[in-house]
């Protein structure tokens, strides 16, 4: 069973309606450790050590955040920054990621038709994540394409509710998955399209697609 | 009495006159008094009567020095420096004394040479060390070397008091020639003289660690100043002459005695106590050697001294270039080394008396020696400035490319006050690296710190000599944290007007005592409690289920918010009447609750609110 690293960034998790029907859903999961890292580190302390002690014990990791301007919020960058240490993470030493899998949550305000060339978003979803796919290859780390709830300003409690259902059983079907590797070649940078948001929906969950 | 008294005022007065004077020429103030000791001497107005007998009382001051030199330094430092002490003091003494004897035995016995050439290799360690910390030169590469030898001098002093007698071509006209005592303990067999000696030298060390500082506490406990001064001159004497007992120089016993007490609390509370008086007594040490120049016998012998003068410099002076050269000292270091060290020092005063007790020299050839010893003495200073002008430059640009060597020793920041505030602040400063001088007026507080393992040093900086001793010139920073306002208004204002570079970095006590900071114009102020009771607001925060990030935001706001805030109450503190200040007070507060309220709303979840509402423009 591949275990799962739950890194969930939302500055203001109280007022969070997206993010905490998705975490309350995975929260409590056997072979899931969660972390809040807004809780942990409120005053942007970061305990590096811990942080790559954890990383160290999993198999998969996922940061899940509410996109902020088609990035993360402030937190989660400065936790990459620290805990990604050179001689680490990547450098001639920098050994201790490889082989890892990466991959993120995400939850829009705007809605996923918006997110097209073209479009008032501009660009697809995860074009948006080059920072992220090319620190993950560099970190030797495999990169899955994300989970994304798009235009959740839109949705009622109960659709969200099932967006919950829809990322639990996505999180199981990674822990259960033996092929891993093969599924991640399929997502390798090249220079064709992005891959789409919810490319996994497809790959795991058998056709099921996003509510 | 009355005679006593007027030679003081005389002796006070051609100081006041001359060091001023000479300061404002860019010399040293050695030179100053060398000037004011000629025009007050024989020679000039003729005002002063026995020289000597004044010559030899300030001679003391040489041993003042080498106890504050003693305090300055650490034993580890001292060991770290055993290679160039005995490396290049030894060849400068042994070699200079064999030159000068070799050339001397064209002339004279060469047992008279020989004495010669050991007395004569002796520098003098009064004018250097004055010098050199007036110039700031101390801490360089030059600097060390000038104040290793000179320390090797002060021990070659004991072999060369064995070895004189040795050269002695008449029988000893009497006396042991040292200088009388308590108790001579030359008749007393061998053994019993080293055991005696040993036992002086041990008793400095074991009376330094464990007796000092237990009649030190007890002494601060009575918070009489004058006590402590007195202890602290009863200290240096008392040294002084059981090393004259046991036929030890005293200015090495009162360097150990320094050394042993360099790391005890009461450092710079003894050397601001001692200074002063080493400082009157060096001054009037100078005076009287430019008093005792003797024109008269100068100007018919005048081919011989100017002979003796010249080839005296330069056998120095070359044998100190190439030390320089033989341990790799760059080139104007070696300069720095020549100039330095070439003049003869107090020291050949006393030995040549000596010599003259135990028939190693006679009169004819001390007289013009002695002459020869002062002029070079007296060049002494010409030759730093000298070197100043060949080289352009005064030895003290290299401290900057030495910084760190200076950063252990003078410190950049000073701490007054290790109670409440200041203990963390220590702490904290010592956790980042930066070893800020600790000092705290609590005797009893610093010995509780002291066994936690803080070098923590007794003292009130509110007084400017420990301020200066604390290294108040140097440093970039003064943290005050005393709790008494006027005490902490008391220090800054006396730091401002001496030392302008320090900047100022105080804590107060409560919400009065930062505008009775403000009003003296100090800007970085931390209210004592504030931090603390902001912290523990959070807390309750997080406790009452706000999430840590959110209790953090409007910790950090609340601060700010104070922070901007405090000039204008400040302003209508001071300026507007009570009424109006409270008014605004009441209005500052309720503002801040509207900010903090808005907060949960504001940051992101206004950004959140602007999101949605950007959509529907277009
Ligand atoms: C500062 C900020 C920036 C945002 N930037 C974007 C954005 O670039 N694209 C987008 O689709 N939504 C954006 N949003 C909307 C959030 O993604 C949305 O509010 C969030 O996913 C809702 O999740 P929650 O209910 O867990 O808070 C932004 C929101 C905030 C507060």
């Amino acid at each position: 069973m591949n275990k799962i690293l739950l890194l969930l960034a939302h500055p203001a998790f109280g007022r969070s309606v997206a993010n905490a029907a998705l975490y309350s859903a995975v929260e409590g999961m056997e072979g899931v450790t969660c972390r809040d890292l807004y809780d942990l580190s409120p005053d942007f302390f970061i305990d590096v050590e811990k942080e790559q002690e954890l990383l160290l014990a999993h198999d998969i990791i996922l940061q899940q955040y509410p996109l902020f301007w088609y990035s993360t919020p402030s937190l989660l960058k400065e936790w990459t920054d620290l805990v990604f240490e050179h001689g680490w993470a990547y450098g001639s030493d920098g050994e201790s990621l490889r082989g890892k899998y990466f991959m993120q949550a995400i939850t829009t305000g705007s809605e996923a038709e918006t997110y097209a060339w073209g479009e008032r978003s501009s660009m697809p979803l995860v074009s948006y994540l080059a920072p992220q796919r090319a620190t993950a290859r560099l970190c030797g780390m495999h990169w899955l394409p994300p989970f994304v709830a798009a235009g959740v300003h839109f949705e009622s409690r109960a659709v969200l509710a099932r967006e919950g259902q829809r990322y639990r059983r996505l999180l199981e079907a990674l822990q259960q998955c033996s092929q891993l590797e093969e599924l991640a070649e399929k997502y390798r940078i090249t220079d064709g399209p992005v891959p789409e948001a919810n490319a996994l929906d497809r790959d795991l969950l058998k056709g099921e697609s996003n509510g | 009495m009355d005679n006593f008294l007027l030679q003081l005022l005389l002796f006070c007065t051609a100081a006041i006159v001359a060091v001023p004077l000479a300061r404002k020429f860019g010399l040293s103030s050695v030179l100053g008094y060398l000037l004011a000791g000629i025009v007050i001497g024989p020679f000039g107005l003729s005002l002063i009567g026995d020289v000597e007998s004044v010559m030899h009382f300030t001679e003391f001051g040489v041993v003042m020095m080498l106890f504050l030199i003693g305090l300055e330094l650490k034993p580890s430092l001292l060991w770290r420096m055993r290679t160039p002490i005995l490396g290049m003091g030894g060849v400068q003494v042994v070699g200079t004394a064999l030159v000068i004897c070799l050339i001397g035995s064209f002339f004279v016995p060469w047992q008279t040479s020989l004495a010669l050439g050991l007395i004569v290799s002796l520098s003098s360690t009064a004018i250097v060390l004055q010098t050199m910390r007036e110039k700031g030169t101390m801490e360089t590469t030059a600097g060390r070397a000038v104040f290793s030898i000179l320390l090797f001098q002060d021990l070659a002093v004991i072999p060369i008091l064995t070895i004189l007698p040795l050269l002695a071509l008449s029988p000893a006209q009497g006396g042991s020639g040292g200088e009388a005592a308590l108790l001579d303990i030359s008749t007393l067999p061998t053994l019993w003289r080293v055991a005696a000696t040993l036992g002086a030298i041990g008793s400095i060390f074991v009376g330094g660690k464990y007796l000092a500082r237990p009649i030190f506490r007890i002494i601060a406990a009575t918070r009489v100043r004058e006590i402590f001064i007195a202890v602290a001159l009863a200290i240096v004497v008392g040294i002084s002459l059981l090393m004259t007992v046991v036929g030890l120089s005293p200015a090495l016993g009162a360097f150990l005695a320094g050394l042993v007490l360099a790391d005890s609390e009461y450092r710079y509370e003894l050397e601001s106590d001692i200074d002063p008086f080493k400082g009157l007594l060096l001054g009037v040490f100078f005076i009287s050697i430019g008093a005792s120049l003797d024109f008269f016998f100068i100007s018919h012998h005048l081919l011989l001294i100017a002979a003796l003068v010249i080839s005296l410099l330069l056998i120095k002076g070359l044998i100190l270039y190439g030390i320089g050269f033989l341990f790799r000292t760059p080139g104007e270091g070696r300069c720095y080394l020549a100039a330095a060290l070439v003049q003869a020092g107090e020291f050949a005063f006393v030995l040549f008396e000596f010599s003259r007790s135990n028939g190693v020299l006679t009169d004819n050839i001390i007289t013009p020696c002695v002459s020869a010893v002062t002029i070079s003495m007296f060049l002494a200073p010409l030759f730093f400035i000298l070197q100043e002008r060949l080289t352009g430059r005064s030895g003290n640009e290299e401290q900057q490319r030495e910084a760190d060597s200076i950063k252990k020793k003078g410190a950049r920041v000073i701490l007054s006050g290790f109670g409440r505030v200041g203990a963390d602040v220590g702490r904290f400063l010592l956790s980042t690296g930066i070893h800020p001088v600790i000092v705290d007026s609590d005797s009893g507080n610093v010995a509780t710190l002291r066994r936690f393992g803080f070098e923590v040093y007794y003292g009130d900086v509110g007084r400017l000599e420990l301020l200066e001793a604390a290294g108040a010139a140097e440093a970039e920073l003064l943290v005050v944290t005393d709790r008494d306002t006027e005490k902490a208004q008391a220090l800054i204002t006396l730091a401002r007007e001496h030392f302008p570079q320090l900047k100022i970095v105080a804590s107060a006590s409560d919400r009065s005592a930062t505008y009775d900071l403000m009003d003296i114009g100090v800007s970085a102020i931390r209210r004592e409690t504030f931090g603390g009771a902001v912290e523990l607001g959070r807390e309750v925060l997080v406790c009452l289920g706000f999430r840590r990030y959110e209790a953090y935001r409007l910790a950090r706001l609340f601060r700010h918010q104070a922070e901007a805030f405090l000039p204008k109450l400040y302003h209508a503190h001071r300026r507007q009447s009570a009424a109006e200040y409270q008014l605004l007070y009441r209005r500052h507060t309720s503002r801040m609750a509207a900010l903090l309220q808005a907060e949960g709303e504001n940051n992101v979840g206004l950004s959140e609110k602007a999101w949605l509402a950007s959509r529907g423009e277009d």
